[in-house]
């Protein structure tokens, strides 16, 4: 399964103000054990919002109104993400919690989100259905041995 | 609460069992007593986190417990023979590594342990899904359709063997190194491939292995860096999962190629695919077996359309394919790729050369192709024959399905 880990926005990634040195380092370290682990998928860092356009809709079947940025809600608003491959939900927090603070001064702020995967790869009833008829034929078979 | 803790350890394992392993064996210098004090120091963990918590670094204290275990036995033995006592010395001594230059030599150590020639293929593929995936006996079970007991056994019997073989911990170096790294891709490979089409079972894919195959081709090509043909495996199994999701409609029957929702395509991977075969071409040396694979999976990856699709290119790719491999099959793959290039016409020409082929009698591909071919050119009836023979001879139920479809409309 994919997860997003997503790093929300702080007073300084907002504002343009550089991470320091050692978070800069602390973040290459982290990107690189996940590489090394063959779990990172894609990682990227946003621009500012004051770079930003919103594209809302505000009336139904309306046009869509365009707002440039900067938006004011900081905290709603994200800095990066990193897409990782992992086997379970716990292994995706596990991975978020080895992840360093990314911007310091109690504002850091990582959000895990599952992506959506196509069901019939995975869970097709029909498909399960079959292969746990197989396995339990397979038990009976290993149970006569 | 209990459960919850049991998953996190499990996650952790996940993470962390490799990279123990691999420096236990180091230390111990076997792989079998190096798993075994790994297994014992998850036992520890599982009893002691639910009430102290994890702790802050989980890899180090499964270390430490595993090491301090590998000394108390060595202690114990060490009456009995004077090799333990020294081994227990030494590990008294040793300090322990950060997350650097030896963990990631002792893992590429473990990868061509477990992937050695002395093991049959399955040993190999069970082993390196236990050691290098985290996987345990039963996953893999699962995974191949087999009884967990059969796995079992064929695990114990490879570490016996490699012990008995005293084979070293260690890369292997000048001309060994080629043959044992291609081992080592056909372990991978081999894995991703039951994923990706089954051989047996009702299902045509099992997505689970296909990941657990990248984890692993993605972990050595950090691993092994200048080794253009690792780089190849990843770009060709990225290309290929790529199209997983295309790969199935809503009842889990086979899409072709041909047929796929190019939408559906998974444009990351195709991306992550594409920029690890620039990786392996950068390395300036002839494309070997995987890299050219891939570079016929990157025609596909880049055409928009399946009209689009530069066949003369591919073909050209198989026409290299085939001179380093030698392969039957893949001169059944560049027959395909002439026919779309160039006609069905010259496609069948190479075929039928190739029906008098022994390694393909059996081979359910070719008759299908046959058939396709023959269909094209308005040869109904020799065409359903053909694909009546291919679906006798195919092994996975779906695609037996599509194939009596495609007799049924000759």
């Amino acid at each position: 399964m994919r997860f997003m880990m997503i790093v929300k926005a702080s007073t300084d990634s907002e504002t343009g103000v550089m991470p320091s040195q050692e978070m800069i380092d602390a973040m290459m370290r982290y990107n690189e054990e996940l590489v090394k682990s063959g779990v990172l998928i894609a990682g990227e860092g946003l621009h500012p919002s004051s770079n930003a356009i919103r594209i809302s809709y505000p009336v139904p079947g309306g046009k869509p109104k365009v707002t440039d940025g900067p938006f004011a809600e900081t905290k709603e608003l994200i800095a990066g993400f990193w897409i990782i491959q992992v086997k379970s939900r716990e292994e995706a927090i596990e991975w978020a919690m080895r992840a360093p603070d990314p911007h310091g001064g109690g504002q850091g702020q990582i959000e895990l989100r599952q992506i959506f995967e196509t069901e019939e790869l995975t869970d097709n009833p029909e498909s399960i259905a079959q292969e746990n008829a197989l396995r339990a034929q397979l038990e009976k078979q290993q149970q006569k041995q | 609460m209990t459960s919850d803790i049991h998953r996190a350890v499990d996650a952790v394992w996940r993470i962390e069992s490799a990279r123990i392993i691999a420096g236990l064996t180091r230390m111990v210098r076997d792989v079998g007593l190096a798993e075994e004090l790994a297994q014992d120091a998850l036992v520890e963990a599982l009893e002691r986190w639910p009430s102290a918590g994890i702790p802050d670094n989980p890899g180090a204290w499964l270390m430490a417990t595993a090491k301090r275990r590998a000394i108390d036995r060595f202690r114990r033995l060490k009456v009995l023979e004077r090799k333990y006592d020294e081994l227990g010395r030494e590990l008294e001594s040793q300090v322990e590594p950060e997350y650097d230059d030896q963990i990631s030599d002792d893992l590429l150590r473990l990868i061509f342990t477990a992937c050695h020639p002395v093991l049959s293929p399955e040993a190999r593929v069970s082993l390196t899904l236990r050691l290098l995936g985290g996987l345990t006996t039963d996953e893999i079970a699962r995974a191949f359709l087999v009884p967990e007991p059969t796995v079992a056994q064929r695990i114990v019997r490879a570490k016996r063997t490699l012990s008995a073989a005293q084979v070293p911990f260690e890369v292997p170096e000048g001309a060994e190194l080629t043959g044992r790294l291609t081992s080592v891709l056909e372990v991978i490979y081999l894995i991703f491939n039951e994923g990706y089409s089954a051989t047996a079972g009702s299902l045509w894919l099992r997505p689970d292995l296909c990941q657990d195959a990248l984890r692993l081709g993605r972990i050595l090509a950090e691993l092994a860096p200048g080794e253009p043909e690792v780089h190849g495996l990843v770009a060709l199994m990225e290309l290929q999962a790529s199209r997983l999701r295309a790969r199935v409609d809503p009842k889990g029957a086979p899409i072709l190629l041909p047929d796929q929702n190019r939408a559906l395509w998974d444009h990351l991977l195709i991306r992550r695919g594409l920029a690890a075969l620039a990786r392996a071409r950068r390395l300036g040396q002839a494309l070997g077996p995987y890299c050219l694979q891939a570079a016929i999976a990157a025609c596909h990856a880049r055409a928009r359309t399946a009209a689009e699709t530069d066949w003369s290119s591919i073909a050209a790719l198989y026409d290299a394919l085939a001179q380093l491999t030698q392969s039957p099959v893949v001169e059944l793959n560049r027959a395909v790729a002439l026919s779309m290039a160039f006609g069905p016409a010259v496609g069948l020409e190479l075929i039928d050369l190739l029906t008098k082929e022994p390694a393909l009698r059996e081979y359910h591909l070719l008759p299908s192709v046959r058939g396709d071919l023959l269909e094209k050119l308005g040869r109904l009836g020799e065409a359903r024959a053909e694909y009546e023979r291919a679906a006798t001879l195919a092994r996975n139920e779906r695609e037996r399905d599509l194939l009596r479809q495609k007799a049924a409309r000759c």
